[in-house]
């Protein structure tokens, strides 16, 4: 995140924007002046304002007591929050390598003809500021592009000239065109399934000891559904011993893994047993506050999601004595982000709702044991919590009868790519990678990208590998790759210039390594790569796996897997009659200074 | 058998990789016994003689002058080590490698800075005879195939002393910790 700047507009940070950024009594009222809650402040300024400037910085930091160095320090890490104005109008355009492979570079063009500027700076009568962004969740519908927080997708040429002119029109934002999120559920599953009254579930687990509760989901062997798959009952157990003053559950919506958009499926069509989930966890863990960290991207949903929220108060299924047991309160409110991957990290997560820059902590301590605020927070995904809420429902043996031995219980995949019937499927643990193309009508299948970019990438004689915590572990994304792409350009470098951009900088391999990667993978691609390259790419693995989260340990992932899922790709562009090829040429390298210096390059002796 | 034959050259360097390898001390006498110095400022030998075995590289590539000077070494080494920070990545010199580019780096430092004095004619060096300026500073595997790296600014004289002699005996290198750490 480091090059903000450079993707954001090139307006000089004295312009003034045309809002009064003095004036933001309202806004910090509204939090109480409390620096935790400084992404929320810096996100209804930018809202307001479509930038936090200096100024605004300064009456920020005056107001919650920091200085304004450590405002900037949140402020610089978001790529949503901007230090100079991103115009009346932010197009954010998606530029995940699905979006790629679904057309996004004539897009991109057609916004830069319309608007007449480039990404990564604002028309000139600042109205129109044109962006990229990483994956917006929207990967079963690209090509898609966030504009003021509302979401445009499967974008064409004439709709876009449609956007363009009304924004030159200063059109409402839901008058542009018709904004159209599809769900694409194509598959349901016991999660999906609309059979279990949210009250009964909660009743269930209040009827029941904590411990009990705990027991239950153990008995159940549910895992952690955002990658890792971390025994949640473990989590739970280890989260009601540890001592604290409060107690917190934290759901963690921030799906920021390309190719993943089951959580906004289930934030929009189940977000009650989302919300019953995170009521049990608290039951058990012992806990009045659940947070729902929720990516910026899906900023378009808080409205729904608030009233989903006050309905179940109303339904006396949130907020005091719920669902009428006398003592046993909880409340969730949502905590949104600003545009960073890292963040779906827990302990970044954590940071982040803190008010902080998403850096991940050193552990231990474990969240179980200092979380949000230094307190005991539980952090799970959305899908484990659904899980959860189904399980009190349903009981922990029913659970167990569904997928394999190891990974019980089903998975909300999210399939996109080169396949008919892009969107989500809800599959027991256990399909193949087969069962699953043969579902979504994939054919000519070069590769499946499984797990995002973090993942694995998968050639077809492995196609037969079954989906489940013991054989190919995912968080949900499967890529769908077809014969036609070029692999390494469209879709290795894609997500290794992700995670360059997505690093948060703190540990050295992850920040320098990963740009080595891509300049090695790039002199790959242009033909004067040599075996040697191979070997190094592969002999720094040892290297990354010295970074301090899971992002930077697997940053180098789409590179190492696919030269040992597809070496011969690479093996077929390197040089294999040289063990060197120089990409200096010296004739380039003299222009600039000769022509400074006003003198005429004479090569003569240098060449040889 | 006929001595090992060396070279060595410092490039966009500061000669504090040669001095380093100075700090040799008394073992000089033994390095002497060991090789034979070709083209190095250690012999003022300008010009390479004959074809050498090792040659040692201090510095990286920062105009066209060392570039042509790398490439001679290439030619004329059978094994080519890059010696210290400059060569394996620009070093100090590499600062400039700073998003700036190389004309503002010129006119900053013959025309603008404060302490710049009597220049009114503004010339930025521009003689034929003086080496041209590349558009940043280049590290040397870059330009040419460089078979060992000793890092260090500088890298300790017992590290040169032990690559050295690994690279002339044919033995594994001596690498305890106290030579590779930097601080």
């Amino acid at each position: 995140m480091g090059d903000t700047q450079t993707r954001k507009s090139e307006f000089s940070n004295h312009e003034k924007c045309s809002c009064n950024c003095n004036d933001l009594s309202a806004i910090l009222a509204r939090y109480d002046n409390d620096p935790t809650r400084l992404m929320d402040i810096l996100i209804e300024v930018q809202t307001q304002c479509g930038c936090v400037s200096d100024e605004a910085v300064k009456v920020i930091a005056k107001a919650i007591n920091y200085s304004s160095v450590d405002v900037e320090q949140t402020l610089s890490f978001y790529h949503f929050l901007s230090q100079t104005p991103t115009g009346k109008y932010a197009v954010y355009l998606n530029d995940s390598a699905v979006a790629e492979m679904m057309g996004r570079e004539e897009i991109a063009k057609t916004f830069e003809k319309e608007v007449g500027c480039k990404f990564g700076t604002v028309s000139e009568d600042g109205k129109i500021g044109l962006f990229n962004t990483s994956c917006i969740g929207m990967n079963d519908q690209e090509p898609s592009a966030i504009i003021n927080q509302r979401v445009f997708t499967k974008l064409t040429k004439a709709k876009v000239a449609k956007i363009v002119n009304g924004m030159k029109n200063n059109l409402d934002i839901e008058d542009l065109i018709g904004t159209e999120v599809q769900s694409n559920i194509l598959k349901q599953g016991p999660i999906l399934t609309k059979d279990t009254e949210i009250g009964e579930a909660i009743k269930k687990a209040i009827s029941m000891r904590p411990e009990d509760v705990i027991e239950e989901i153990r008995q159940s062997n549910l895992r952690g559904r955002g990658g890792a798959g971390f025994p949640t009952a473990m989590k739970w157990r280890f989260c009601r011993e540890a001592v604290g003053e409060k107690h917190y559950v934290f759901c963690n919506a921030d799906e920021g893994e390309p190719g993943t958009f089951k959580d906004r499926v289930i934030l929009t069509e189940r977000p009650q047993l989302l919300f019953a989930g995170m009521t049990i966890a608290g039951y058990a863990i012992g806990s009045d506050e659940g947070i729902l960290y929720l990516r910026y991207e899906y900023k378009y949903m808080e409205e729904y999601l608030e009233e989903i929220l006050s309905n179940m108060r109303k339904e006396g299924l949130l907020g005091n004595d719920v669902v009428g047991e006398k003592g046993f309160n909880f409340d969730i409110r949502i905590q949104f982000g600003g545009g960073a991957y890292i963040c779906g990290e827990e302990s970044a997560l954590l940071e982040s709702a803190e008010g902080k820059r998403g850096e991940p902590r050193d552990r231990p301590p474990f969240p179980v044991v200092k979380g949000y605020l230094q307190q005991p927070t539980a952090v799970n995904n959305v899908e484990t919590l659904c899980s959860v809420a189904k399980i009190m429902h349903k009981g922990a043996k029913w659970y167990r009868s569904l997928g394999t031995f190891d990974s019980t219980g089903s998975k909300l995949i999210s399939v996109s790519g080169d396949c008919e019937k892009p969107g989500v499927y809800e599959i027991e643990w256990g399909f193949s990678v087969n069962d699953v193309l043969k579902m979504v009508g994939a054919k000519d299948v070069q590769a499946v990208q499984v797990g995002g970019p973090s993942g694995n990438c998968v050639a077809p004689n492995e196609f037969e590998r079954k989906l489940a915590y013991e054989d190919l572990s995912t968080g949900g994304s499967l890529i769908v790759i077809g014969k036609k792409r070029d692999l390494l350009k469209d879709i290795v470098l894609n997500f290794t210039e992700f995670f360059i951009e997505e690093s948060c900088g703190s540990c050295v391999p992850c920040r320098a390594m990963t740009s080595q990667y891509k300049n090695k993978l790039e002199k790959i691609i242009r033909g004067n790569g040599v075996a040697e390259d191979i070997d190094q790419m592969l002999a720094w693995e040892n290297v990354m796996i010295s970074n301090r989260c899971g992002l930077g340990q697997t940053a180098a992932n789409p590179i190492l897997s696919t030269i040992k899922n597809f070496r011969e790709l690479y093996e077929k562009k390197i040089n294999k009659d040289t063990n060197f090829v120089s990409e200096f040429n010296l004739d380039a390298a003299v222009q600039e200074s000769c022509k400074t210096a006003n003198r005429i390059p004479n090569l003569g002796g240098a060449h040889e | 058998m006929s001595k090992p034959i060396v070279a060595t050259t410092s490039l966009a360097g500061c000669f504090g990789c040669h001095m380093s390898l100075l700090d040799i001390d008394e073992r000089i006498l033994d390095l002497i016994e060991l090789v034979e110095f070709n083209k190095s400022p250690i012999d003022d030998i300008k010009t390479f003689t004959k074809q050498c075995d090792i040659g040692i590289i201090e510095g990286g590539c920062c105009n066209s002058e060392n570039v042509h000077v790398l490439k001679e070494f290439r030619k004329n080494c059978k094994i080519l080590v890059s010696v210290g920070e400059c060569a394996i990545m620009g070093g100090l010199p590499a600062m400039r490698n700073n998003n700036a580019p190389i004309s503002e780096c010129l006119e900053e430092a013959y025309l603008n800075c404060v302490s710049v004095q009597a220049n009114d004619e503004k010339i930025i060096p521009n003689d034929e005879e003086l080496p041209m300026i590349l558009d940043r500073v280049y590290p040397c595997h870059e330009i040419v195939k460089i078979d060992y790296f000793l890092p260090g600014c500088a890298p300790r004289a017992d590290l040169i002393w032990n690559a050295l002699v690994a690279l002339v005996t044919g033995n594994e290198m001596d690498l305890p910790y106290e030579v590779i750490k930097f601080d």
